[in-house]
């Protein structure tokens, strides 16, 4: 199987060609290492960094911007969310607190401050 | 509580007329159906003191025109509302719109209007350098002005409020029923006002308050005007508003500095089907374009920063309908105020007056009543050593807020405080600038959400754009 | 009075990145003033990642990338005078701010603007219909969800496929909003290819090309948009409109620096990129004045925003040590497919001089042509352009001076 990607490791965007046999991917038109990396991995097992924002309990009107530590598989996305949806923080917090660990394989980072 | 007088609708009438009569010993009450006053045509029109040349001799606009621009004025002056005299220029680009001036002109001389005079294209544009060279003749009328409309009925709400009249928002009067000399208004909210005499100022629905109150005389037009507004980068495109020779529908698009120091542009004339009719159009804001590209071809419309349309409440008569009502008693109509309805505003206030005095209402002075209005924008124009000790005073003025014109936590806070009090995004705009400008909020609408929500106490989520249904948030995320 | 011997203007990441440099060129009384209450700039609420691979090397999220220099800056010990805005430059350089302390006035020997843009409103656009609550520009709502914690609508249209349109759709989605569609007037998306991967596709949220909101309904919440083809002159076509029912309109239609100061102190503008008229040291018509980042001229990326920015804060630093030069300058023209070129003048001085420029419209196996009068002096092949991807052209110093008054830039067909 055959199939044209769009490499979306960084802003220039690549095309990529992957080729899908017996679940080995070859890769082709990437400029770069990471570029095979990414038509790798989208083809066998797509990731994805997901960023959000989380309430701050004692803070009243303060968002606390997150991210996952590492990629999590994209089908987890929503349910990242969902747990999201109902987490928050306890000022003081500092960027690269761990705000929940040992999820979906990675952790969630504070990736802001708030005094 | 029996009101004496009762009047529905906060436009620049109710507004003028509600200050007029707070002279008096007199328990007046302001019914508006909007979250803020001025939230019909008053917000939305040219924002022109006309000359007086236009109206037929004998008419009531005629003679209120006349009569109105110097009590305009001094109102303006009295409420520290923004006005310019700037003058105005009708052009004519045919020889049947050079015939149409003369006309004018001579009307104007019998109506009264000083200064009036035809001015050659050549000595036009020695005047406005940036009117089409197509331009023939030029009717230059010298008394006529400009005026911020919104800011003029807030500040006279304002000023009634302070001398003790009652404001009521969100009135939208559902019935009237007329018993025993006294009326009785039910809002759609349940709420219910009673008092003795009735003013219908309802602007585009003044026909249907008449109706309510069983005066079924009045048929109002509704006819939309397109407008396209400026950033203040253009607002010295013209020194004097440039009209077109007038038409049936009105007196065509203009291209006219505004009070504030923007540029605008409009109005088209369009009949429609409700007062509410103010969406734009694209065939409108094109036909505004159309027609301003001619008489001043050098407008950068690049610059325009937003449109709008203001529906004029028309009557086929063309002269306004402010009477007692033959139909019913104590009722007096102020309706079909259109062109030149703002310039008349502060003698429609008088002549409604003595309307009331000739029904009988007692009109006993009172010693203690103060016209003045405290400047709502003295702080930007003070000078940097003031600003300082404004700000050491209350550092709320030394943060801004709206960066593109520069107002500061400390005007919009007052603009949240001060009679009659913004209770939503539009009120504050209009009362302080902020989201006036180029960006039109985009910087300044969260934070502006959070000092109404703080200065009312209320959520964030409760926060509106112009009350009712109009929340800017959804919820918490 | 106060004397400083560098005024940034603006504490967003050019203003941060311009003021580290000076102070690493051997400047230490820099300071910047910020209108806000913590420096980064727009950055703060650019919660998602994909910042800082081309500067720092690394994938980082908008607020990680403004802390780095906000570090920077502080190590340095850099004044941040926060809560702080200019409303003036005067002609010897004197900077007057409004702040919660009173009118601040600073005596600058030298100046450097970065207070970035803003963006086109709902009025510029010139979008008919009524004017209900719901419809935002896409930083506005950016802001409102990132920064303080709210939504502003559940169901979505969002107008124009720059990158902020199409970063909010993706916000939106998973903030469990549906985004019913991403609408674009011209023929091609103005946001990056990978945004439109993972931000619209991974997330099946359809983009319509050539299509534009006709109108807008609802008297106080937004209830609907009619949306439309357009044809080429960008005129809906009557028979392409439907009705999308949604309470949020969101305006992502470009991008407009913010030069009002700029334009008040005299200093001269470049009408198509809207900033300062610059030289390759980001010097402006006025000197001691320079410019860099957004309010300069749009860029696409935050890490070409702190690199110009160290050129600004480096020059501005020379300028203050009696280190400038005043070598003659040669303009630049955008020729035939480019819609500019920047700097507008070349100082003949150095070794090599860096252009930037976009393009009119997407091409492929093109070569961007450098010319001098008449005389091809460099070319620079490419497999493709795009007016969303600004072009950068190294070129010789030593080449551009000569016979012509100009270096003129366009853009050729391969044949």
């Amino acid at each position: 199987m055959n199939r044209t990607l769009t490499c979306i490791i960084c802003p220039r965007g690549c095309t990529l060609q992957a080729h899908i046999e017996n679940g080995t991917v070859t890769v082709t038109g990437n400029a770069c290492r990471r570029g095979e990396e990414y038509g790798i991995s989208e083809c066998l097992h797509p990731m994805r960094t997901v960023t959000a924002v989380i309430g701050v309990v004692n803070r009243d009107g303060k968002a606390l911007s997150v991210k996952t530590k590492d990629p999590i598989p994209k089908e987890h996305i929503f349910d990242l969310m969902a747990v999201l949806r109902g987490m928050t923080a306890s000022a003081p917090v500092a960027i690269g607190d761990v705000i929940c660990d040992n999820i979906y394989g990675t952790q969630v980072i504070a990736t802001g401050s708030v005094e | 509580m029996v009101y004496d007088i009762l009047i529905v609708g906060a436009g620049v009438c109710g507004g003028m007329i509600a200050r007029e009569l707070s002279k008096y010993d007199l328990r007046v009450c302001l019914l508006e159906k909007a979250n803020d006053v001025a939230a019909g045509a008053s917000k939305a029109n040219s924002g022109i003191i006309h000359g007086g040349y236009d109206p037929e001799p004998g008419t009531l606009k005629q003679k209120l025109n006349t009569e109105g621009v110097k009590l305009l004025f001094e109102a303006a002056e009295e409420l520290s509302v923004p006005y310019l005299r700037n003058g105005s220029m009708v052009c004519a680009f045919s020889e049947y719109e050079e015939e149409q001036l003369r006309e004018l002109y001579s009307r104007g001389i019998s109506n009264g209007v000083q200064g009036l005079k035809l001015l050659s294209g050549d000595e036009a544009r020695a005047l406005e350098s940036n009117l089409s060279q197509s331009v023939t003749l030029a009717l230059h009328v010298p008394e006529a002005g400009i005026i911020c409309p919104y800011k003029l009925t807030i500040a006279a709400v304002g000023n009634a409020m302070d001398n003790g009249v009652t404001l009521m928002r969100n009135f939208e009067v559902t019935s009237i029923k007329h018993k025993d000399g006294f009326f009785g208004l039910t809002s759609s909210a349940g709420d219910w006002v009673s008092g003795k005499y009735l003013i219908n100022c309802a602007g585009g629905y003044s026909g249907k308050i008449a109706a309510m109150a069983g005066d079924d005389s009045i048929e109002i037009i509704p006819r939309a005007g397109e407008y396209m507004l400026l950033d203040r980068s253009e607002g010295k495109t013209v020194s004097h508003t440039i009209f077109r020779a007038p038409s049936k529908e009105g007196k065509g698009i203009l291209v006219s500095p505004t009070a504030d120091g923007n540029l605008l542009l409009g109005p088209t004339a369009v009949r429609v089907d409700t007062p509410d009719s103010t969406e734009t159009t694209r065939e409108g804001l094109a036909a505004v374009i159309r027609s301003v590209k001619e008489s001043v071809p050098t407008v950068d419309l690049s610059k325009v920063i937003t449109s709008f349309t203001g529906v004029r409440a028309s009557h086929m008569d063309g002269d306004f309908i402010i009477a007692q009502s033959k139909l019913v008693k104590n009722l007096v109509n102020v309706a079909a105020i259109d062109s030149p309805g703002l310039t008349a505003c502060a003698a429609i206030a008088r002549y409604v007056t003595d309307i009331l005095d000739s029904m009988g209402v007692k009109l006993c002075a009172k010693p203690d009543w103060n016209g003045k209005r405290e400047d709502t924008e003295a702080f930007s124009k003070l000078t940097d050593e003031q600003k300082d000790a404004v700000i050491k005073k209350d550092p709320a003025y030394g943060r801004i807020i709206c960066r593109c014109e520069g107002i500061t936590e400390g005007e919009i806070r007052h603009a949240l405080r001060k009679n009659p009090p913004a209770l939503d995004m539009d009120g504050v705009k209009r009362r302080s600038r902020s989201g006036m400008g180029r960006c039109q909020g985009g910087f300044c609408a969260p934070y502006v959400m959070k000092l109404i929500a703080e200065e009312q106490g209320i959520k964030l989520e409760e926060v509106t754009k112009n009350g009712g249904g109009s929340k800017m948030l959804t919820g918490r995320i | 009075m106060k004397n400083h011997d560098i005024v940034i203007i603006g504490g967003g990441p050019a203003g941060m990145a311009a003021a580290a440099a000076a102070f690493d060129r051997g400047v230490r009384d820099v300071v910047i003033i910020d209108r806000e209450e913590h420096p980064g700039g727009v950055l703060k609420q650019c919660i998602h990642n994909g910042f800082g691979l081309h500067k720092l090397g690394r994938e980082l999220t908008g607020p990680e990338y403004a802390d780095v220099y906000v570090r920077m800056i502080r190590e340095r010990g850099i004044k941040v005078y926060s809560d702080t805005m200019v409303t003036s430059i005067s002609e010897d350089k004197t900077v007057t701010a409004t702040s919660t302390g009173g009118i601040l006035k600073i005596r600058a020997k030298a100046v450097v603007l970065a207070m970035g843009c803003r963006e086109r409103s709902r009025g510029a656009l010139n979008i008919s219909g009524t004017r209900p609550a719901g419809v935002y520009s896409a930083g506005t709502a950016q802001k409102l969800i990132n920064c303080d914690g709210y939504m502003v609508g559940k169901r979505v249209v969002i107008l124009g496929s720059g990158d902020i349109g199409l970063i909010m759709a993706r916000r939106m989605t998973l903030q469990g909003a549906k985004v019913e569609a991403v609408c674009e007037i011209l023929p091609y998306s103005g946001g990056l290819t990978r945004n439109i991967v993972q931000c619209l596709e991974d997330y099946g949220i359809p983009l319509y090309l050539s299509t534009t909101v006709a109108e807008i309904h609802g008297r106080e919440r937004l209830e609907g948009v009619t949306v439309a083809q357009v044809d080429a002159s960008r005129t809906p076509i009557e028979s392409t409109k439907r009705y999308i029912p949604c309470d949020t309109l969101l305006l992502s239609c470009g991008l407009i620096p913010e030069n009002e100061l700029t334009q008040a102190a005299g200093i001269d503008i470049d009408r198509v990129t809207g900033g300062a008229v610059v030289d390759q040291f980001r010097q402006t018509s006025r000197e001691g004045v320079f410019a860099c980042g957004n309010v300069l001229q749009v860029h696409d990326l935050v890490d070409h925003v702190s690199d110009e920015a160290e050129t600004a804060g480096i020059a501005a630093a020379d300028y203050v040590l009696g280190k400038n030069t005043d070598a003659p300058c040669i303009e630049t023209r955008a020729g035939e497919g480019v819609r500019y070129v920047l700097p507008q003048r070349v100082r003949l001085t150095g070794d090599s001089v860096s252009l930037y420029l976009r393009v009119r419209e997407p091409q492929s196996n093109v070569r961007m042509v450098v010319k001098n009068g008449g005389r091809v002096i460099k070319t620079f092949p490419r497999l493709k352009v795009a007016p969303g991807e600004m072009e950068k052209l190294e070129v010789p110093v030593g080449l551009t001076s000569g016979d012509g008054d100009s270096l003129t830039v366009s853009v050729e067909v391969q044949k």
